[in-house]
């Protein structure tokens, strides 16, 4: 069987969430169980229907072996990698194998992460990840990661294509929109570029407002064949096309700084899906900095190289804009704990399924789900559709 | 069964030490000619067990930057690059000895290895451009 023939034959069934924004006295595995049984109530299901299994954690190597056994599962298909924020869809793929395939019934995909009320400060863990996975060629140069590396990206593109603060602040505007649309977002007033201009200075050309929120938060969501899918309580958002790139994983070993692995991983996941970026009706993009939309919208073929700042003007990704993105307000408005991509793909499923209220895309039928991780390192897009895109 | 043979060091510490001496050393693939940095055990390029160290000429060009903000009493901003050297390897490092508004993409720089204060590192000084493109170091 060829991959492409895996389009439309598995379905997201389920999504749920916990702790979103702040969760004092939590764990990340408590936020996690929370998330994951909400995901599983809202398909229908029991935990003891689930046997396939996807999950990892920044600071836990062997994360995947800790949710089993606390969520008392013996599964007969498991997947623990770790690409950082992108591994939540980078899961999709092999789990759709492995469903059609029979391996497994249900796929629970889930994680959670307490880093904002930890009692572990976020420095504690940066240090201690230093000396567990060190990176000598870069140590050296103290580079505030992730966001140095973010806006060494920023930078070049602003050189190669003339690319303004301006651009990138208008993501966090619009982001900020959708977010103010939405009761679950963590940060709801209102934001305009001079406020993005204005805030603190990370690390050039990024201020803190071109920056994710760090917050709290847990997510799940589980697949299914699709002829399971269709006799469950909600409306399947079927898995269309899927596909992860990785092509370094330091920004100091990447290739060229503005163009991005997404441009891989798009183009498989278009092909599978068989449609373009103009068919889409609504998009998630891991925004972990402003800089990452714009990369993505042209990487993923929703303008080309280097206009991305021309198609984010003028509130065009904001809500009444020419292409709905971030509805949910992104990880820059809505949540971001240390690895969002499974909130990307729990908004897109939301949307198709029309359960946006005020954030709602009208006649959402085509979405898009792409996730990052580490430092513009990893790339993982899925696209999604309704029943009437099979 | 092909055994691989791990006597001596391996090149992360090779690195290290040819550092540790003053000296910042890359690799060259003899199989296909390219210059391989970061030190890596094998050429990424072309798969072959053929890389050899050498030292580069050192002059290279800025390709990014940034300012990283930091409080005065932490010892104030200061800046991260990505450099290009001449042989087509990308190094980070920091370009010293210059205003940092003074940095920009295309500065041409000359690197060099310097005691910081956890150890030896790479840094890169500013050149002014001669005739040819060959940069002196003020």
């Amino acid at each position: 069987m060829n991959y492409r023939e895996l389009r439309g034959k598995t379905a997201i069934v389920g999504v749920g969430h916990a702790g979103l924004g702040e969760a004092p006295g939590y764990t990340d595995m408590e936020l996690l169980t929370r998330a994951a049984h909400a995901a599983v109530k809202d398909a229908g299901l029991r935990m003891q229907d689930i046997d396939g299994i996807a999950t990892s954690s920044v600071s836990a190597s062997m994360w995947l072996m800790s949710v089993v056994e606390t969520l008392g599962l013996r599964p007969t298909y498991i997947d623990g990698t770790c690409v950082g924020g992108s591994s939540f869809m980078s899961y999709i793929q092999a789990a759709a194998h492995a469903l059609w395939s029979g391996q497994c019934n249900a796929v629970l995909v889930c994680y959670g992460s307490a880093q904002r009320t930890s009692a572990l400060g976020r420095g504690v863990i940066t240090n201690a990840r230093k000396v567990l996975d060190p990176q000598p060629y870069e140590a050296p140069y103290e580079p505030m990661n992730p966001p140095s590396s973010y806006a060494l990206a920023a930078r070049r593109h602003m050189h190669e294509f003339g690319t303004r603060r301006e651009h990138l602040a208008e993501v966090a505007v619009a982001a900020r929109a959708w977010a103010r649309l939405n009761p679950e977002a963590y940060s709801r007033d209102p934001l305009t570029i001079d406020d993005v201009l204005s805030a603190r200075r990370v690390s050039d050309p990024l201020t803190v407002r071109d920056c994710c929120l760090v917050t709290d938060g847990g997510g799940a969501f589980v697949m299914t064949r699709a002829d399971r899918a269709a006799t469950l309580k909600q409306k399947p958002a079927y898995i269309l096309g899927s596909a992860t790139a990785v092509w370094n994983r330091q920004i100091s070993c990447m290739a060229d700084l503005t163009v991005t692995a997404a441009r891989q991983s798009g183009a498989l996941a278009f092909d599978m899906a068989g449609c373009k970026p103009a068919d889409i009706d609504v998009v998630q993009l891991y925004d972990a900095f402003t800089i990452n939309t714009i990369l993505f919208l042209e990487d993923l073929g929703f303008c080309a190289k280097g206009e991305g700042g021309a198609f984010v003007s003028g509130g065009a990704i904001a809500p009444g804009g020419r292409l709905a993105v971030n509805t949910n307000g992104g990880g820059l408005s809505c949540v971001h704990p240390g690895m969002y991509g499974v909130f990307l793909v729990i908004e897109a499923v939301r949307q198709l399924r029309g359960e946006g209220g005020a954030r709602q895309v009208r006649d959402a039928n085509l979405a898009l789900a792409h996730g990052n991780g580490g430092t513009l390192s990893s790339q993982s897009t899925v696209v999604l559709g309704t029943a009437a895109t099979l | 069964m092909t055994q691989v043979s791990t006597a001596g060091q391996g090149v992360e510490r090779q690195y290290a030490d040819h550092l540790a001496q003053g000296r910042f050393m890359i690799q060259r693939c003899s199989a296909c000619a390219r210059h391989v940095f970061p030190p890596r055990e094998l050429c990424p390029h072309c798969d072959e067990d053929e890389l050899a160290w050498v030292a580069p000429t050192g002059r290279g060009t800025v390709y990014s930057w940034t300012t990283v903000a930091r409080t005065p009493d932490a010892g104030g901003d200061y800046d991260v690059a990505l450099i290009d050297l001449e042989e087509q390897v990308r190094l980070m490092s920091c370009v010293v000895g210059i205003d940092p508004a003074a940095v920009n993409i295309g500065l041409a720089v000359q690197a060099r290895v310097e005691a910081g204060k956890d150890g030896p590192r790479v840094v890169c000084v500013a050149v002014e451009p001669q005739q040819g493109g060959q940069g002196r170091a003020p």
